[in-house]
């Protein structure tokens, strides 16, 4: 039979037992949104290998300017590659498939996602797409070759015949639908699951920000399957939507691609943006500063998203710049706003540099230098100047090594609540220092490369020593990336069921630090009373009495100080 | 209740204003009717939400002073284990192979969708395994 769970009228008894099948079969067949979300962590963890691996290859190939490794087909095919699984089947899948299919539940209370078959169905489909998309490796004329935007006309079937091209829409198109389905069953769970008392103004910001990923994955994402669709259309029946020669219009597949392209970005950074900021929160030993204007900021972050998109497109002549540029100006003051507020919460604070705590101070670091080169390339100006070069390339690797970053926080955060074990803190610290230093070492040779005209895509290059040396040094961070990659992997071995970690080993502030690790099927044997935005941090400290959230008896503030 | 309705309505009002601006300023298509498709997507759950906010009694999830054991009671129904979510992704991966391999590929596609299809609805009526 299946589960009607009820809430007992007493406090205790909420979870109960688990029984079923055991094994592969329990893997196949569950609905409990904490294997899911475990088997998205894992399948997302090896999509970053994965994807890691292609940026070697391309970084070992450039560390030379006429670099032999590979040829340049091969190279094509190689970076697409890399920017597709990095963002369709890594980044996305990790920040709203992963820890979000984990935590979010805990974090509102609630047994399980509200439509947990639905949630299968969206890991089986992002487990199959992301098969499809990477099988084009195996395929008569190799994987995907047209850049991970896909402009029309390199991606007509003039310009990529081959079905390298199809596996990669097929696969969009089964992650796009997984991803659309996390969405409706996060905005549900959020909106009908929370336990008594938590209120949305009580919700953890991580939350929160799942929430406006979610309604964002519900603008998008139909967009990107609607012009998958087209495209498919133009390769194989005949249509003519996007080519010139039967009437269509090229731009408009960079403006459907970019109406889902840029909302992608936040999809991507908000998840991360709510870890890193409950992370601060805990290892600072005090609430998130500025509550109620962070959510603003998240909310403020999400609307104008819908409105930037052409940002990508200023080159083409065919767009309005000012409106888009004042848009992709306005983006900068929320982000602003969240950068001081994660400041703010440190401020005073006791804080404990943990592995997680130091991985988001990382965070903070790294994507500030991408964030404010953004506002360089908001300019059309500048843009016109910088378009397509190493500039951009340097520009998004900042954003997205820190979004790196903020997932790996999150691992070692939540990962005793998932595993029931720690990580071993000696090498995530290790680990932290590769990956950090490796990202700017990375990254700035990529600014300066552009600033001095290498464009992108180009697997070789003219002798030139102002390029040489910095296209080595980017080469070199991206070794040190590889290692720190090497070191994570090496401490999931290493610590493997070596550190118990009891229920709250961080003195965590919100409700899944009141449950068992691993929290038992359906989440709780009992809930604490909920006053505000931290409910496990007010049971575990009574003398911190909350009054309503955002105003704190006095004492409290002085003790967190 | 409340809350919900009024991010998601806000949220529309600000894509509606945006879309005006945008689409007299520019007078190009494609993102006029996307933004607007995006303002409708945020209408219809938030009026769907205002509604019914007006018109039932604030739940234990909205009332700041709830206790935990106001919230006893029903849940909700939830599936213990369930093959069909399985069926269902295999099924979609098939047809999509089909996309690039042939269209014979459809034939055992739809007929695992069918399958999973009647598998899944039947679960929900009779209750499934654990």
């Amino acid at each position: 039979m299946t589960d009607v769970l009820e809430r007992p009228a007493h406090a205790e008894g909420h979870g109960h037992e688990e029984h079923g099948p055991t094994g592969i079969l329990k893997w196949l067949t569950t609905t409990d949104h904490k294997v899911i979300g475990l088997s998205y962590t894992v399948t997302a963890v090896v999509m970053m290998v994965i994807g890691g691996a292609f940026a070697e290859i391309i970084r070992a190939q450039l560390s030379s300017p006429n670099g032999t490794l590979v040829s340049l087909a091969q190279y094509n095919e190689l970076f697409t590659m890399h920017g597709s699984v990095m963002i369709y089947l890594f980044a996305g899948p990790f920040a709203f498939g992963a820890l979000a299919n984990i935590i979010v539940p805990i974090q509102i209370g609630a047994p399980d996602m509200a439509f947990p078959r639905l949630n299968a169905l969206s890991y089986w489909l992002y487990l199959t797409g992301s098969i499809t998309m990477l099988s084009g490796f195996f395929v008569a004329g190799g994987a995907a070759n047209f850049g991970w935007v896909a402009y029309v006309p390199l991606s007509s079937s003039v310009a990529t015949p081959g079905s390298g091209a199809d596996l990669w829409i097929g696969g969009l198109l089964l992650t796009g639908f997984s991803a659309i389905f996390t969405g409706v069953n996060l905005c549900a769970t959020i909106f009908y699951l929370r336990a008594p008392g938590m209120t949305m103004f009580r919700m953890p910001i991580f939350t929160w920000n799942l929430l406006v990923t979610a309604i964002l994955i519900l603008l998008a994402f139909p967009v990107l399957t609607a012009g998958l669709i087209m495209l498919y259309a133009d390769r194989h029946f005949g249509t003519h939507i996007f080519s010139v020669a039967g009437g269509g219009v090229p731009v408009l597949w960079q403006n459907i691609f970019w109406f889902w392209g840029h909302p992608e970005v936040y999809i991507l950074a908000l998840p991360f943006f709510g870890m890193v900021t409950e992370i601060i929160a805990v290892f600072s030993k005090k609430p998130v500063f500025g509550y109620k204007g962070m959510i603003f900021a998240t909310l403020t972050i999400g609307a104008l998203s819908l409105g930037v998109w052409a940002h990508h497109m200023f080159t083409t002549g065919t767009v309005l710049l000012p409106f888009f540029s004042i848009m992709s100006l306005l983006i900068a003051v929320p982000t602003g706003i969240k950068m001081f507020n994660w400041v703010g919460t440190m401020w005073r604070g006791q804080i404990w540099f943990s592995t997680a705590m130091l991985m988001a101070i990382g965070f903070l670091v790294t994507f500030l230098v991408g964030g404010l080169t953004g506002i360089y390339l908001a300019s059309p100006p500048l843009d016109f100047f910088t378009h397509d070069t190493y500039f951009v390339v340097a520009h998004f690797h900042s954003v997205v090594m820190a979004l790196v970053l903020g997932a790996m926080g999150g691992l070692y955060y939540w990962g005793p609540k998932i595993t029931g074990y720690m990580l071993n803190e000696r090498i995530g610290k290790a680990q932290f220092w590769f990956l950090f230093v490796g990202t700017q070492v990375f990254t700035l040779p990529m600014y300066l490369l552009g600033l001095r005209g290498m464009p992108r895509r180009m697997a070789v290059y003219p002798k030139h020593p102002s390029w040489q040396y910095l296209n080595d040094w980017a080469t070199v961070g991206a070794v040190l990336i590889g290692i720190s990659t090497i070191l994570f992997v090496v401490n999931v071995v290493y610590s493997w069921k070596r550190y118990p970690a009891g229920d709250n080993p961080w003195d965590g502030h919100t409700l899944e630090w009141f449950t068992t690790s691993p929290p038992p099927h359906h989440n709780f044997y009992r809930l604490p009373p909920i006053r505000s935005e931290r409910p496990t941090w007010d049971y575990n400290h009574p003398e911190h009495k909350a009054l309503e959230h955002g105003h704190r008896e006095p004492a409290a503030e002085g003790s967190a100080k | 209740m409340r809350t919900e309705a009024r991010v998601l309505l806000s949220l529309g009002v600000f894509f509606a204003i945006m879309d005006a601006v945008y689409w007299i300023w520019s007078k190009e298509d494609a993102g006029g009717v996307m933004i607007i498709a995006g303002t409708l997507l945020c209408f219809l759950p938030g009026l769907y939400y205002f509604w019914w906010s007006r018109r039932m009694r604030p739940r234990p999830e909205d009332d700041p002073h709830a206790e935990p054991a106001q919230g006893a009671g029903v849940v909700g129904t939830f599936p213990g284990t369930s093959i069909w979510p399985f069926t269902l992704g295999m099924a979609s991966f098939v047809m999509v192979l089909a996309l690039v391999f042939g269209v014979w590929l459809l034939v055992p596609g739809l007929g695992l969708t069918f399958w999973a299809v009647v598998g899944a609805t039947g679960e929900s009526r009779r209750g499934g395994q654990h």
